[in-house]
């Protein structure tokens, strides 16, 4: 874990953040620093609290314990007025896109200029064709969500998510359910909106390719806790078991206690009678 | 097995406290959106977040003029029936002629908001659920809100201003139509002018007793709201899950109509 450069603003800041859906403790204690202009990617298998993480990011969800600063801010802390400002500096594209299906896809991404400037149609128009030709959806504006396929769809709520120019942009699972074409086009869209626009990314994934390809910096939660944060080469090269397990795609194996396997095996019901 | 009987007794407890448990949390958190949704249309435009005239304008259509050849035919339906059971009912004292003063008071006090009221909550309280319910699994309700713009505000407060407005407004016109097949039926069966039924029931009707039926469907409308927007809030799991909290929220609408409708009347004849 060396290497991080000190010189750089943070963006994000993360610590030790505590997390409960329920009465489950999801994330134990995440620090997490993401500094301006990097693409940042949390990886971790299914359950590892990744998206958990994610989602406490853009504010969605309430804490149990620890900070968040976004840019420098603390969500929960601001005053109302103050955190929708703080969200206009912020963009996601989500699994499924997220458009709103009751609106082309042209006033989908004109939905945010609508909502928090008072620029003319016009003006927008052009503003949102601007934004498809970025991510290469030019001429699509008056069709409806339903009527893209899976990669369009989050091609277009990328154009979404950077219609205000935002500094910070999360992406949830970006090529989950596409085809490897498509997934490695969204890969280069990726690359392309950090070194044209200097966005900061932060990107959630299980895609190992993805990762490797977009990373500036990886992040590996397992277990809601973090196992390392490091460049590419130091994630591929680590000892850590747990991370070599992950990224040569083997399971774990799961160390079997037989009094508990047979209690859930039976719900709990029959006391075994047996001694082992 | 006594232990089993003391067993099942306890699990059934628990699941009854439970209930009760989900059913006032689901009422509180009913509360709090509308206190939120008051909120969104007074403070909203202070913090940049102000209610869109222009989708409280589609969501009238779609709750109000859409919903008029249905509630025309309903409520005359309706006024229709209640001739026929007043003059049968009024037969055995004889007093047909008196059919008017009960038509008039149950078609503006009870049944034209009544009628409203179920016919929005299946149409419009069903299609809100249904809705959120998607969006919600969709996650364009957390696109919403990254994108810095109260879902409550943009998608709860048009719906509720349009419920408002519209369901007060289609009771109206249930009243009059009503009145109207009402009168056409009592004048052929009794033949007596259409006329002197208008002038009997404008005699008979005072303000109150229409503002009586208003009123209540003003609050129909913001019960029907509510519960839709909570069911399709609160859904989980996909396709299936919508329609569970489809199917839910037009129920809990229609009870909550009824009972609502009964203690109303309650308080405010007695």
């Amino acid at each position: 874990m060396t290497d991080i450069p000190n010189d750089r603003n943070r963006v994000i800041e993360i610590r030790d953040l505590v997390t409960h859906y329920g009465d489950r403790m999801i994330l134990k204690g995440v620090d997490l620093d993401v500094f301006e202009g990097e693409i940042i990617v949390i990886m971790g298998g299914s359950g590892s609290g990744k998206s958990t993480l994610l989602r406490h990011m853009m504010g969605l969800e309430k804490r149990t314990s620890g900070t968040i600063r976004l840019l420098g801010e603390d969500m929960e802390a601001l005053p109302m007025a103050e955190a929708f400002e703080l969200r206009k500096k912020m963009g996601v594209a989500f699994q499924g896109g997220a458009m709103i299906s009751s609106l082309t896809v042209g006033e989908n991404i004109m939905l945010p200029l609508a909502e928090h400037t008072k620029l003319d149609r016009l003006t927008m128009e052009i503003m949102a064709r601007m934004k498809l030709e970025v991510v290469e959806l030019a001429g699509f504006e008056n069709l409806m969500p339903s009527e893209l396929s899976g990669g369009m769809l989050k091609r277009a709520a990328v154009a979404r998510a950077i219609i205000m120019d935002p500094k910070l942009l999360f992406f949830d699972e970006p090529s989950a359910g596409l085809d490897p074409v498509v997934s490695s086009q969204l890969d280069q869209l990726i690359l392309k909106l950090r070194d044209a626009m200097g966005m900061t990314i932060a990107v959630v994934t299980h895609e190992l390719d993805s990762a490797f390809t977009i990373a500036d910096r990886i992040t590996v939660l397992d277990k809601g806790e973090i196992l390392m944060t490091g460049t590419v080469d130091e994630i591929k090269n680590c000892d850590n078991e747990r991370i070599q397990n992950l990224i040569n795609r083997r399971t774990e194996e799961e160390i079997l206690d037989p009094e508990e396997y047979l209690n859930r095996l039976t719900g709990g019901e029959i006391v075994p009678n047996v001694k082992w | 097995m006594s232990g089993d009987t003391v067993q099942k007794t306890k699990n059934a407890v628990e699941s009854l406290g439970r209930t009760v448990v989900d059913g006032v949390r689901e009422i509180g958190w009913g509360s709090s959106l509308l206190a939120e949704s008051l909120f969104w249309l007074v403070v909203g435009p202070k913090v940049k977040q102000p209610v869109r005239m222009g989708s409280i304008f589609a969501q009238m259509m779609e709750v109000g003029v859409f919903a008029i050849p249905i509630v025309a035919i309903m409520s005359g339906t309706i006024g229709v029936m209640l001739a026929i059971q007043g003059i049968y009912t009024l037969s055995i004292f004889g007093a047909e002629s008196q059919v008017t003063i009960g038509i008039a008071y149950s078609i503006t006090r009870e049944f034209a908001s009544l009628i409203t009221g179920i016919l929005v909550a299946g149409r419009s309280g069903s299609a809100l659920a249904a809705r959120l319910g998607t969006m919600t699994i969709n996650q364009e309700v957390d696109a919403l809100q990254v994108m810095g713009i109260n879902p409550v505000r943009f998608l709860v407060v048009p719906a509720m201003l349009a419920m408002v407005i519209m369901v007060p407004t289609l009771t109206f016109m249930a009243d009059l139509v009503g009145l109207l097949a009402a009168g056409l039926y009592v004048s052929v069966d009794l033949g007596i002018s259409l006329s002197a039924f208008v002038d009997q029931t404008v005699e008979i009707l005072k303000v109150a007793d229409v503002l009586h039926g208003l009123e209540k469907s003003a609050i129909f409308a913001v019960l029907i709201t509510l519960v839709g927007v909570a069911n399709g809030a609160s859904v989980k799991g996909g396709a299936e899950g919508v329609g569970k909290v489809t199917t839910r929220a037009v129920v809990q609408s229609i009870s909550a109509i009824i009972v609502t409708d009964m203690l109303f009347a309650f308080v405010v004849t007695r």
